[in-house]
């Protein structure tokens, strides 16, 4: 019979698509930060690598476990887990004892994404909602910072990694404050060239802004990644401790360092950028971003702690519905306030 | 214009393969007439013709076979010489059944077209030239298939400054306008001459995308001094064939929305359109052929046929013959065309295109993930609408808000959205029922 005589198969138009899906975007996301996570583990070890994984394989197994609790099989397939766990991994200090680290990634999945519906539904970037778990369940292990490099024993595991569950972790290792904290509390700015670069102690993927900027770039110019963000936030950031360091330059630190230390980069980058909890035009991007700059600005010179960037970037998380309830296209041949 | 750079084309859009090299190049040649064809009463938007021949009867191609109903209505010319057999129920595209006349074509006729009235440029009037043009059942060929005529009359009140007569063929695949263009120049420019005598219109602009230099240089060398007329080439982007969108690219006005092109003072005819004014009105002849691109990966011998309405989408695919693995088949572009599984269906004069894909360009099931926000339809809308919110109220439901505060009505269905939706989201699809859907329920409210 020829193919003529058979009942074709139907489908609305368009024929054809972009070729791109959610799963190429995740992958894309991943190797864009496939040189942090590689510079992570060099510069703080083995240690910095079990780290890693146990973040990675927590947050996978979070999501296969509730997957199959829920009988919606299959997500792992978009690789947005992955992505998130990663992520959330390269948020954490480097020493961080693993079952702490299994802890949060389960919450951060469990809680931050799956509770709200999955993939697409999440408020809040899950990674940061594990991490900000932590944060407030283990204040001391989550701001105890190794040196990095330290003493070149890349081999070593520090005892605090393999702590046993619920038994307060002995570092060993020697403490070195982050350039935040040393900023903060002492009053020392870290050079800069040391910050690019990532020779400073810190989460194990937040040190390097060189590496941070090149993956980005890799993403901005596969169309991946909104710049509009990273670019309103630091150049809010920018803007803002740069007005304080002109008038008050021995209070308020030089706009590139603060640009350049602690996670702003990353979370910047990275974590900013998660588009599920980010408002859907530009110009609510821009709004968004300006709004992470100002609080991370706000935290860091009056808050309590030495870094902001992730509580800045959750609450604007939350805000974000709202900036898109109040910015819409303005739609072709319709006149603003008519419509 | 003058002053500052302007880029010729409108804001957001999208760039798909244009996939036009196979057929660009070919020539139009004549396609076979089919032993039976099947001339819907209904080709166009409005109503239906009305039929003026009985069963059995002896048509001449050329000859009208069916009357305009009313003002909002085009007439229908016999597609061939031969003998109406019956006058029932057809198949459409719509998935509605719609009355038909089956023409059975005479083989050994010489199918020598009918003449009718001549509608003389020199001395018609614009209302003579809009009453010759419906009579001759002229639609717009770029697939809407609105009545010209309707266009052409401008609404009291209304100024009309600038006709734009559309040789933009942003779809891809399709080439007919571009070798219309470049093979019945004369054609075009005679069209535009009835065209501008009809609207009144000061000036014309013919408008083709980068991609057809080659149909832009020719209608340069041959546009008369004495014609109002310039030739504008637009950078390529989809979806610029849009009428609205066109108006802006070229004039930069915005056409309100549920407003006509007429309200900014422009119109919009399909360059192909103006090319059958030019070609038939002399000879008060009717539309009872068109040019259309039958292509795709799915088809051997691709090319551009002058092609007899009516004539089915199984004969034309018998014609040029197909692959083993063909797996869908559209009337139309790619972006906007569609798809049909009953290949009885036949060619109107709305069809610009018969394309086939195989299994390699359309697989089986493509996964569905959920939205996530990427913002990328939001970038490629033409109209500014915001698909990602739509899509989320379409899947609850809630038509009448996705009227009432993001616009739905506004959408044209040129499938940017989708195409760009990396979750695979049919968002097209969503609005095309939830249109539908509101038009049902709002005038109950």
């Amino acid at each position: 019979m020829s193919v003529l005589h058979k009942t074709l198969g139907i489908g609305s138009s368009p024929h054809v698509t972009s070729g791109d899906s959610v799963d190429t975007i995740m992958r894309n996301v991943v190797v864009a930060l496939l040189p942090v996570t590689v510079f992570a583990v060099y510069v703080f070890g083995i240690a910095a690598a079990l780290v890693l994984t146990t973040a990675i394989i927590s947050c996978v197994a979070t999501e296969r476990f509730l997957g199959k609790l829920s009988n919606r099989p299959g997500t792992l397939g978009d690789w947005s887990v992955t992505v998130t766990g990663l992520l959330y991994g390269l948020t954490l200090p480097p020493h961080l004892p693993l079952w702490m680290v299994a802890v949060g990634g389960f919450f951060g999945v469990s809680i931050g994404k799956f509770l709200f519906g999955g993939l697409g539904s999440n408020a809040f970037n899950p990674a940061l909602v594990g991490r900000a778990f932590l944060q407030a369940a283990f204040p001391q292990a989550m701001t105890h910072w190794n040196a990095p490099s330290a003493s070149g024993q890349f081999f070593d595991i520090p005892s605090s990694t393999l702590t046993i569950p619920f038994v307060s972790p002995v570092f060993d290792s020697v403490t070195a404050a982050t350039p935040l904290a040393m900023m903060k509390f002492d009053g020392i700015q870290t050079a800069s060239p040391e910050l690019f670069f990532g020779l400073t102690s810190g989460s194990a993927g937040e040190t390097s802004s060189m590496l941070i900027l090149l993956g980005g770039l890799y993403l901005i110019a596969r169309k991946m990644m909104n710049w509009r963000i990273v670019v309103s936030i630091l150049a809010t950031v920018a803007v803002i401790s740069g007005a304080f360091a002109f008038f008050d330059p021995v209070t308020y630190p030089q706009p590139h360092f603060m640009l350049l230390s602690g996670g702003l980069m990353l979370g910047a980058v990275f974590m900013a950028t998660d588009p599920v909890a980010t408002p859907i035009t530009n110009a609510g991007c821009w709004l968004y971003g300006a709004l992470i700059g100002s609080l991370v600005v706000v935290i860091r010179f009056w808050g309590g702690m030495p870094e902001g960037v992730m509580y800045a970037i959750l609450l604007a998380n939350a805000v974000s519905p709202h900036i898109d309830r109040m910015i819409q296209p303005r739609v072709f041949g319709v006149r603003r306030g008519t419509g | 214009m003058l002053g500052f750079a302007r880029t010729e084309t409108f804001r957001h859009g999208i760039h798909p393969p244009e996939h036009k090299d196979d057929t660009c190049h070919l020539a139009i040649r004549r396609f076979p007439f089919a032993p039976t064809l099947v001339v819907p009463l209904s080709q166009h938007l409005g109503k239906p013709a009305v039929p003026i021949v009985r069963e059995g009867q002896e048509v001449v191609r050329g000859q009208t076979i069916a009357e305009a109903d009313g003002f909002l209505s085009v007439a229908m010319h016999a597609p061939a010489t031969g003998i109406v057999r019956r006058i029932a129920l057809a198949p459409s595209i719509s998935g509605d059944m719609i009355t038909s006349i089956y023409l059975q074509a005479q083989p050994a006729s010489s199918q020598e077209v009918a003449e009718g009235e001549p509608c003389d440029l020199a001395s018609a009037s614009s209302v003579e030239i809009i009453s010759a043009i419906q009579k001759a059942g002229i639609v717009g060929l770029g697939g809407a298939a609105f009545p010209t005529h309707v266009k052409l009359k401008v609404p009291e009140g209304k100024h009309l400054d600038t006709l734009i007569v559309n040789g933009v063929e942003c779809e891809p695949y399709l080439t007919t306008d571009h070798r219309v263009m470049l093979e019945q120049t004369a054609d075009v420019i005679l069209g535009v001459r009835y065209l501008l005598r009809a609207t009144g219109a000061g000036e014309a602009i013919i408008a083709v995308e980068s991609n057809k230099q080659d149909a832009a240089d020719k209608l340069r060398q041959q546009l008369p001094d004495d014609l109002p007329v310039t030739v504008h080439v637009c950078p390529v982007k989809y979806p610029q064939g849009a009428e609205k969108l066109l108006i802006q690219a070229l004039l930069g006005r915005e056409v309100p929305s549920g407003g006509l092109p007429v309200d900014v003072g422009a119109i919009c005819v399909n360059v192909a359109t103006t090319a059958e004014i030019g070609r038939l009105l002399p000879h008060g002849r009717g539309i009872q052929e068109r040019v259309i691109t039958i292509g795709g990966p799915g088809v051997r011998h691709k090319g551009n046929y002058r092609i007899p309405i009516g004539t089915t989408v199984r004969f034309a695919l018998e014609q040029t013959g197909t692959l083993k693995n063909l797996s869908r088949v559209f009337l139309g572009g790619p972006m906007m065309g569609a798809a049909v599984s009953n290949l009885d269906i036949p060619v109107t004069k709305g069809t610009s295109g018969i394309i086939a894909f195989t299994t390699d360009e359309i697989g089986e099931n493509i996964e569905v993930y959920p939205c996530i926000h990427c913002a990328r339809c939001v970038e490629a809308c033409p109209i500014f609408l915001n698909p990602s919110q739509l899509g989320l109220l379409a899947r609850h439901e809630e038509y009448l808000q996705m009227a009432e505060n993001y616009n739905l009505l506004d959408c044209f269905e040129c499938g940017a959205c989708s195409y760009v939706c990396p979750s695979h989201i049919p968002l097209v699809q969503y609005f095309r029922l939830a249109k539908k859907m509101v038009r049902k329920l709002e005038p109950a409210k």
